[in-house]
């Protein structure tokens, strides 16, 4: 134990000393670096229902998918980019979040403060029992062992816990729930009743800020994690495990710690969901959506902190907008060309929208980890340095170093 | 150390509040104002009315979404006067002009519900969010229309669901913003037993596969129900993952179980999978109980049944349409039909058809797109011309009511559309039902605003 101790200090000093990041101008400190990153960030994600007009995205329930699976990509992140573990099963812990989410409305309230709780709790516990057997192994085994667990998890929500989950169908609210907190309190509602944060109705914009609000949070938190002396731990495992156990670490609790809170960002992803829209259905949990939150932290940029948030959002406005879009608005969208031109113009971009939408996303994936292997976050840094110039070059050839030692 | 981690301690605290106030205060004026100022939900203020299209265009109903989405886009087509009016022409009453809907041309956008109740719902969203849809349509698994009906009561927005059998999407799950023309389980039930004495007898033993969800699970209990009736047994009931591919484990047991009858309560690549296997099996040429083993398809469509190809010979069942009616109606769209995209309309197609031209006569006959308005419209609704023999929308769940056709896939067809064969129309009356046997509750008539 006081071993440990003693290297949490050594390395806490190194990381004053040579932030991972790279190394900074000098009259900005790390930590001011940081805050500024964070409030950038949250100025960003609040501003998002203007900036993204344009582009055809600020509509509530897309700006809210935004921030639950922003929240999502960055708790994988944790696990994924600083260990170096891929786990192929999160979108288990993201329908577990959502069952027990829609079971506190269904049993207690429809407050989502206790939805929350459970939600993130359960995930918890789940990634906690799921990350105890599958962290035995390490590389392709973990990844398989987390998808075959997510698997079954599915397979059991679809049809063996149909009791629980309600199958196919989904589990839905009725009006005839018991809501024992509620009906405690006399609170009675004509029809369904709404998700609410003491009164306030978290559907539309209201239920945006609030996610918007839990992203904000939850990127201070995983900020936090990145720079702590935990955080170089999880680091140090990805480098060489090895090396680290011989000086004295017993990686495997990091590791799970890490698993756990990665779980329970996704739980509180799950909740989210649950909280915009009461609804959880298993098909939350396929393979399928465990593979959509890899791309999007890849995409975005593994082990960068803004990195997964960028890829979430560019995931899920494909998903929305470019799926959507149909011949008739192709050709509109082209009306501007002459005639001919115009029919050869929808007739190419056509089979890369629509149902189509999959295969655009497909070529921007391979397009950007061929070219940019650190996703999007390293284009903007590549092209940060161009436009720094000479002084750029000089931190580039710094950073290049880095990995060496 | 200490001393640094302090300051920064303050400092988030400080800025976690900031962020926090910040919101609070922006929420409820900024966005909100704007969106909300209507008297209801996506009230169409230009000259144009917005229809949400929502089809399953990937996954297992693929084939039946690419069908819908061309029977809505045809269906827009004559409610804008373009075309050869298809089944306006035939419908009565209707006060319908083929100007639009109330003077205002429709136009429409489609989404993709991936036969998941999710994504359906996150397209639901979209369209009516940001596109201002005012109708909500579509489905083609009953899953993904409760899922969706539900939203859009939520949001006040009506939907008139295209093919959902399941009992519950009128029955548990009905909500007051939700219509369904499509036929349902139960009904299925009550046309097919009689049939199924008569050709059969009434001493036989049923096996059921079911499809693991809400469409299963009420098929299975209302085919249970009135073959039960007739004297029939139920040996046993086993649920089949949706989508499960191989049945033949499924279908093994089935052999030895003391059944001479197989029911399969499967719909869409499911059933084309099991039926296909069950004929592989040999069942057909089987002789259990000293009689010839048979297998029931309770519901079938054309499109299936073009998927099944040999397997579906002599195969009972019930549909809500099939283009070779003969009357008026159906000659009609199944031209117009034809003519547009050169092959005959699927039921899935034809509901969906007629889903859209109620609500726009519906709107056009309460002079208004106020929602309550059109649903107490459409609420007792009786009507023809639409392909059924009268139909009514029943007041109490809106369900409609029509005659039900039993069907046998035909022996020799005479095209590869000519797949199915009209046994029997069912009347209506012999397969309406009491509204409170399903419970649920449709919820008050009341105008939302998003």
């Amino acid at each position: 134990m006081r071993k440990i101790a003693i290297s949490d200090g050594d390395i806490q000093v190194s990381t004053r000393q040579l932030p991972p990041e790279g190394p900074e101008p000098k009259p900005i400190t790390p930590a001011a670096k940081d805050w500024m990153l964070f409030l950038g960030f949250a100025a960003t994600v609040l501003t998002m229902p203007i900036w993204l007009q344009p582009l055809g995205a600020a509509y509530p329930d897309l700006l809210q998918k935004f921030a639950i699976f922003g929240i999502f990509a960055i708790g994988f992140n944790i696990l994924f980019g600083l260990t170096g573990y891929l786990s192929f099963g999160h979108a288990a812990f993201l329908g577990v979040g959502s069952y027990a989410a829609v079971w506190s409305f269904k049993l207690f309230t429809m407050n989502v403060l206790p939805a929350m709780l459970l939600g993130v709790l359960v995930a918890g516990l789940f990634a906690l029992l799921i990350g105890f057997i599958s962290l035995r192994r390490a590389g392709i085994y973990f990844s398989i062992l987390t998808l075959a667990f997510a698997q079954m998890s599915y397979n059991l929500a679809y049809s063996v816990l149909t009791p629980i989950t309600n199958g196919e169908t989904g589990l839905q609210l009725r009006g005839n729930d018991p809501r024992y907190i509620d009906r405690a309190f006399g609170v009675e509602s004509v029809g369904l009743p709404q998700t609410n944060l003491f009164g306030i109705d978290m559907s539309g914009y209201p239920g945006f800020y609030f996610c918007a609000a839990v992203l904000i949070v939850m990127f201070l938190i995983a900020m936090r994690i990145f720079r702590s002396p935990y955080g170089l731990k999880l680091r140090a495992i990805k480098s060489n495990q090895n090396r680290m156990a011989y000086t004295g670490f017993n990686t495997r609790p990091y590791l799970l710690g890490a698993f756990v809170i990665s779980g329970m960002y996704a739980g509180i992803a799950g909740a989210l969901l649950a909280v915009t829209d009461p609804l959880a259905g298993a098909e939350r949990m396929q393979w399928t959506a465990s593979g959509e939150v890899v791309l999007m932290t890849i995409l975005g940029g593994a082990g960068t902190l803004i990195g997964p948030f960028l890829g979430a959002t560019i995931i899920k406005y494909f998903e929305n907008i470019f799926s959507a879009l149909n011949e008739a608005e192709l050709a509109s969208a082209f009306s501007f060309l002459p005639p001919p031109l115009q029919e050869f113009a929808v007739t190419i971009v056509n089979p890369f929208v629509g149902e189509g939408w999959h295969l655009t996303l497909g070529v921007i994936f391979m397009v950007i980890v061929i070219f940019l292997p650190g996703g999007l976050v390293e284009g903007f840094r590549r092209i940060g340095r161009l436009f720094r110039g000479r002084s750029g070059k000089r931190t580039a050839s710094q950073a290049e170093v880095q990995p060496a030692e | 150390m200490s001393t640094t981690d302090k300051t920064i301690l303050t400092r988030r605290t400080l800025l976690r509040g900031t962020a926090a106030g910040a919101t609070l205060l922006a929420t409820p004026y900024f966005f909100t104002k704007g969106a909300y100022a209507q008297d209801f939900c996506n009230m169409p203020t230009g000259d144009t009315v917005t229809l949400g299209f929502n089809v399953p265009q990937t996954g297992a109903y693929a084939d039946e979404g690419a069908d819908e989405l061309r029977a809505y886009q045809l269906a827009v087509k004559h409610l804008n006067g373009e075309g050869d009016g298809g089944m306006m022409n035939t419908m009565s009453p209707s006060a319908l002009k083929g100007n639009g809907i109330l003077g205002k041309k429709v136009a429409y956008v489609t989404g993709d519900t991936q036969t998941k109740s999710d994504a359906a719902r996150a397209s639901a969203k979209r369209m009516i969010e940001k596109d201002g849809a005012i109708m909500i349509t579509g489905g083609s698994s009953s899953g993904v229309a409760i899922a969706v009906q539900g939203l859009c009561d939520e949001m006040g927005v009506i939907f008139m669901a295209g093919l959902t059998h399941s009992n519950d999407t009128t029955g548990k799950d009905k909500k007051r913003y939700g219509f369904r023309h499509f036929f349902n389980a139960y009904m299925s039930g009550q046309a097919l037993g009689p049939i199924l004495a008569e050709e059969f007898g009434s001493d036989r033993r049923a096996y059921h596969l079911t499809a693991d969800y809400t469409w299963g699970w009420t098929q299975e209990e209302s085919i249970k129900n009135a073959t039960e009736n007739l004297g029939w047994e139920t040996v046993e009931a086993v649920r089949t993952p949706l989508g499960a591919g191989d049945f033949s484990q499924y279908i093994t047991p089935v052999v030895n179980s003391g059944a001479d009858v197989l029911i399969l309560n499967h719909y869409g690549k499911d059933m084309v999978n099991s039926l296909t296997q069950a004929v592989q099996f040999g069942l057909r040429e089987k002789q259990a109980n000293g009689k010839n083993f048979e297998i029931v398809v309770p519901l079938f469509s054309r499109l299936m049944a073009q998927g099944a190809g040999e397997a579906i010979k002599g195969i009972l069942g019930t549909t809500n349409w099939n283009w070779s009616l003969q009357d008026e109606a159906s000659q009609a769209f199944v031209k117009s039909f034809g003519q547009e995209y050169g092959f005959p309309p699927s039921q899935a197609a034809h509901t969906c058809y007629v889903q859209t031209l109620l609500y726009a006569n519906a709107c056009e006959t309460a002079g208004t797109f106020l929602p309550t308005e059109v649903i107490s419209t459409l609420e007792g609704f009786e009507f023809d011309g639409m392909g059924n023999g009268p139909t009514l929308y029943r007041a109490e769940d809106h369900q409609c009511f029509k005659k039900v056709l039993v069907v046998r896939g035909n022996e020799n067809p005479e095209s590869q559309f000519d797949l199915l064969k009209v046994v029997k129309e069912v009347a209506r009356e012999d397969v309406t039902y009491d509204p409170s046997i399903f419970g649920g509750e449709l919820g008050p008539n009341v105008v939302k605003t998003c």
